[in-house]
This record gives C-alpha cells, sequence and structure tokens, in this order.
C-alpha cells in the first residue's frame, strides 16, 4: 500500500498539541484542555456548517424550482440566514402550561448531543479525527439510536396529539430504516475487514469501495443513501414532520432557540450521514486516482485530503437536497413497505452476495 | 483523587440515581426515560473500562432496541398523561425489602469472593477476538449457545409473525 503524501490538518493538530505540551506540564490539565479545545472548535464548526447547509439548502430548492432564493440580505442573500438565527435567539422560548416541563426541555438537548457525539470517529482529513475508536461503524450507529428517544420524548412531552402522532411516526420510521442502513453498512465492514473508520479510509488506498467492489456495492451504496435520507426525516420521508397534516409533527409546540436545536440537529445528521456514505463508499479523505495516470494522481495529491472529504461530503449532501425536490412525500403505509418489502430483502441478499464476492476475493 | 475515580463516580452516581429515579417516578413515560439513562450509565461504565464493542451492543441492543420497545408499547397501551396511581403501602415496603435483601447478597458474595487472577494470558477485548470465541467449535468455544440463542430468536420471530399475520377472509 502506498499511501500518497498529502497534505493534511494533522500537522496542524501537532503543532498545538506540542506548543500545548511546552505551557501545561501536568498531564490532566493538557488532556482536559485539549478536550475543551477541541469540543468548542467542534461546536463552532458545526454551527458554520449549519449556517451554510441552511443557505445551501434554500440556493439548491431555488434552483431547483427556477426561482431566485433569498437574494436580499447581504451579498447574494449569504446574510439571510444570520438573520434567521437573530431572529430565533430573539424568540420567546414557550413553554406550553400543560406540558411535562422537565422532559420537553430536555428533549432538544438529547437529539443535539446525539448527533454532536457521532461526528467523534469521522476522519476530516488525513490521519486528523477526534476519537479513532476500533468500533468506529458500530459506534455511529449503536449513538445514532438514541436520537429517537429524543423525539419521542419531545412528541410525547409536548401533550398535544398532532406531536405524538408525528413522534410515532417518525420513531417507527427511523428503527425501520435503521436496518438497512445497518445492512449496508456492514457490506463494507465485510469487505474491509474492520469496523473502524480510519481502517475503512485505508483500505481504499488503491481505489474506492464503490469502484473496487463491482454492482452489490453500488446497490449497498443507493440503499445507505435512501434509508439515511429516511432516517434523519428529509422529504420524501418527512412524514414525520409533514407541515400539511400534522402542523409540524413532534416539533409543533417548540419555539425559539429550543425550535433552533431541532434544525441545527437536522443539519448536523445529514452532514454526519454524507460525512459516513462519503467515508465508507467514496473513500474518505482518499483522492481520486486513475490506475496507470502517474501524473494525474500525483496532481490529485496536491489537493488537501479536507477539501477531498468535504468535497465528497457535499456532493453526497447535494444529491439527498436534490431528492427533497424531486419526489413527493410518501404515505406512511407506502413508507413502510418500502423499507420492509423492497429495501430490506433487497439489501439481506446483497450481504450475501458480498460475503460471497469477500470470500472469492472477487473484488479488486 | 484521580481524574479516573472521578469519572468512575460521576457514572455510577448517574446510573444508581436514574435507576432510583425510575422505580420512583410517578409517570410512566419518566420511568422509562430514567431507565434509559441508568442504562447509558452502564454502557458508559463498559466505556470506561474500554470494552467499546460491549458499551456499543449496550447501546445498540438496550437503548436502541428495548427502551425505544417500551416507549411504544407505553404510548400504544397506557395513558400515558396520567399520573399513576400510588402503590399501596405493604406493597411498597415488601418490594423495598426484597430489593434490599437482592442487594445485601450480591454485596455479600462480592465481599466473599476472592477473586484469583487467571493463569491464562489475557485476551484483549477486540471485536475479532470476541467473533472468533464466539463461533469457534473448540474447548471454551460458545459456538452452542450462540446457535441455540439464534434459534430462540428465529422461534419468536416466527410466533410474532403467526399472530401478526392477517387471515384472508373465506370466500
Amino acid at each position: 500500500m502506498n499511501i500518497p503524501l498529502l497534505y493534511s490538518l494533522s500537522g496542524l493538530a501537532r503543532t498545538i498539541h506540542i506548543w500545548l505540551a511546552g505551557l501545561i506540564s501536568n498531564e490532566m490539565l493538557l488532556l482536559t484542555t485539549e478536550m475543551v479545545i477541541m469540543g468548542i472548535s467542534l461546536i463552532a464548526f458545526l454551527v458554520l456548517l449549519c449556517f451554510f447547509l441552511g443557505y445551501m439548502e434554500r440556493r439548491v430548492a431555488a434552483f431547483m424550482e427556477i426561482r431566485l432564493g433569498p437574494n436580499r440580505v447581504g451579498p447574494k442573500g449569504t446574510l439571510q440566514i444570520v438573520a434567521d438565527t437573530v431572529k430565533l435567539l430573539l424568540k420567546e422560548g414557550l413553554t406550553p402550561d400543560l406540558s411535562d416541563k422537565f422532559l420537553f426541555n430536555l428533549a432538544p438537548l438529547i437529539v443535539v448531543i446525539t448527533s454532536m457525539l457521532v461526528i467523534a470517529p469521522i476522519a476530516f482529513a488525513k490521519d486528523f479525527q477526534l476519537w479513532d475508536i476500533n468500533i468506529g461503524v458500530l459506534y455511529v450507529s449503536s449513538v445514532s439510536s438514541i436520537a429517537v428517544i429524543g423525539i419521542l420524548m419531545a412528541g410525547w412531552a409536548s401533550n398535544n396529539k398532532y406531536s405524538l402522532l408525528g413522534a410515532m411516526r417518525s420513531g417507527a420510521q427511523i428503527v425501520s430504516y435503521e436496518l438497512s442502513v445497518g445492512l449496508s453498512l456492514i457490506s463494507i465492514v465485510i469487505l474491509s475487514g474492520s469496523l473502524s473508520l480510519s481502517d475503512i479510509v485505508y483500505s481504499q488506498s488503491n481505489g474506492w469501495w464503490i469502484f473496487k467492489g463491482h454492482i452489490p456495492i453500488i446497490i449497498s451504496f443507493v440503499i445507505f443513501v435512501v434509508a439515511s435520507t429516511a432516517e434523519i426525516n428529509r422529504a420524501p420521508f418527512d412524514m414525520a414532520e409533514a407541515d400539511q397534516e400534522l402542523t409540524g409533527g413532534f416539533n409543533t409546540e417548540y419555539a425559539g432557540m429550543k425550535f433552533a436545536m431541532f434544525l441545527l440537529s437536522e443539519y448536523i445528521n445529514l452532514f454526519v450521514v454524507s460525512a459516513i456514505a462519503a467515508t465508507i463508499f467514496l473513500g474518505g479523505w482518499m483522492p481520486f486516482h486513475i490506475g496507470g495516470w502517474e501524473s494525474f494522481n500525483h496532481i490529485m495529491d496536491y489537493i488537501p485530503s479536507f477539501f477531498w472529504f468535504m468535497g465528497k461530503t457535499f456532493f453526497i449532501i447535494f444529491i439527498i437536497m436534490w431528492f427533497r425536490w424531486t419526489f413527493p412525500r410518501l404515505r406512511v403505509d407506502q413508507l413502510l413497505s418500502l423499507e420492509w418489502k423492497y429495501l430490506l430483502p433487497i439489501s439481506m441478499v446483497n450481504t450475501i452476495l458480498i460475503t460471497v464476492m469477500a470470500i472469492m476475493g472477487w473484488h479488486f | 483523587m484521580s481524574a479516573s475515580t472521578i469519572v468512575f463516580y460521576i457514572l455510577a452516581v448517574g446510573t444508581i440515581g436514574s435507576a432510583l429515579l425510575a422505580v420512583t417516578a410517578n409517570k410512566i413515560f419518566r420511568s422509562a426515560v430514567y431507565l434509559l439513562f441508568s442504562l447509558i450509565g452502564i454502557a458508559g461504565i463498559y466505556f470506561y473500562l474500554n470494552f467499546e464493542f460491549i458499551a456499543a451492543v449496550q447501546i445498540v441492543v438496550y437503548v436502541g432496541g428495548i427502551v425505544v420497545l417500551i416507549i411504544f408499547s407505553i404510548f400504544l397501551t397506557h395513558e400515558s398523561g396520567k399520573d399513576m396511581e400510588k402503590p399501596n403501602t405493604m406493597r411498597v415496603i415488601f418490594s423495598a425489602l426484597s430489593a434490599l435483601f437482592a442487594c445485601l447478597f450480591t454485596l455479600f458474595f462480592i465481599r466473599e469472593q476472592t477473586f484469583i487472577k487467571t493463569l491464562n494470558a489475557s485476551v484483549e477485548p477486540t471485536v475479532k477476538n470476541i467473533g472468533r470465541q464466539m463461533l469457534s467449535t473448540t474447548e471454551h468455544g460458545f459456538i452452542l449457545p450462540f446457535e441455540v440463542v439464534s434459534m430462540l430468536l428465529l422461534a419468536a420471530m416466527i410466533g410474532c409473525i403467526v399472530i401478526a399475520i392477517k387471515s384472508r377472509p373465506a370466500a
């Protein structure tokens, strides 16, 4: 395996570590300081990312519907999302009188915290990740399964039947689509032989899995993107918050910053899902190489790995946003039959195919 | 007190505290939520012991599976918004006593047991090792229990389908 020489953020991280180690001699204090720095920079990154995704969503929507989109506040409407955030901050954080106040206020926090926790094992650039845990894929799928409880909590605590209905729908949807997401993640785990996300990225140094794995991997990639669109409750699977019939679903009663938390977690989940898809199917931060084209490959190596990762992630985010304006919303029975009658059997057969492929060594 | 001890006590207090709240809460949905926190606390203790695989499985099975199932069944069957009626005093006393005795019993055995260090070389709790151990047919392998459990789950699944299946109206 020849790992390409890539510019990476890991150098910067090492420099900061050495500089801090010079200042702070106490081991524990050093660790705590670094954790705090990482936490703050991650939250800042995610909030900026959500600003950008909010803007991108509007622009993409406008592009798909051949209209202009936000263009008044700031150059090309870039400050629109800042204005919206200020508006949300200034609104009253209302708690309904007959609601379960403790759980009502806890629910948005749980939803946001779980989506932030899932970021930990994702490699943003070469050797640059918060936690290189050896069960990365399992960690991601297990922690993201806590989010459904936050949603059920929000729906129940609001003491509103539309919220409860929305939460029930959302719960049923997330629990069912988790299966397909899990099976398509497993297909890559079978091929790469490791659960760690960094190992999976390194196993793609001679070609991304989507190219190496023939048609079965392309099928599981498609299933992953469809099922995870459903898992993060985005259109066309947004039955849970169908504005027209449920007046917003589980977050009907939320206002102000508490509502913004749900919005934040929705965008973080969008990013996480796309980042996972980019990591396991499209090679994470690995540059695009074509066998035999030495000079081309060399030029590709000059693009920093962070940009490769972000480029792939945003490609998938764009696809998921594209879905929203392409497919009509599914009914609840169609939604469940899509999962249980089509996606799940297909991904089960596909997993068996991939296992055979891995045993016989038919992939590259 | 080192950082490790502090983390352990935070986890322990969180787990036990939310377990206590789970049995004393007066709304059934709140009990389910406190149970959730207790289970997450146990997963945290597994993470603290560096058993990442077991921690992740704990979260997948208990938090993602069982608690969601419990919450769904509460929504479908119980009047989840109302306060539960107070149990009578005798019941409270006897359940408290049984919990206390179970706790003392366990503590007694832990105190009495002398833990002997194993002579075998320790095995890293990686996914690969756990998988090999689970499916090995040699001595100390777990293939038989594994297969028995999978048969049991299959039987349960078929049973559910049979119960839930709609019989076609006779023509």
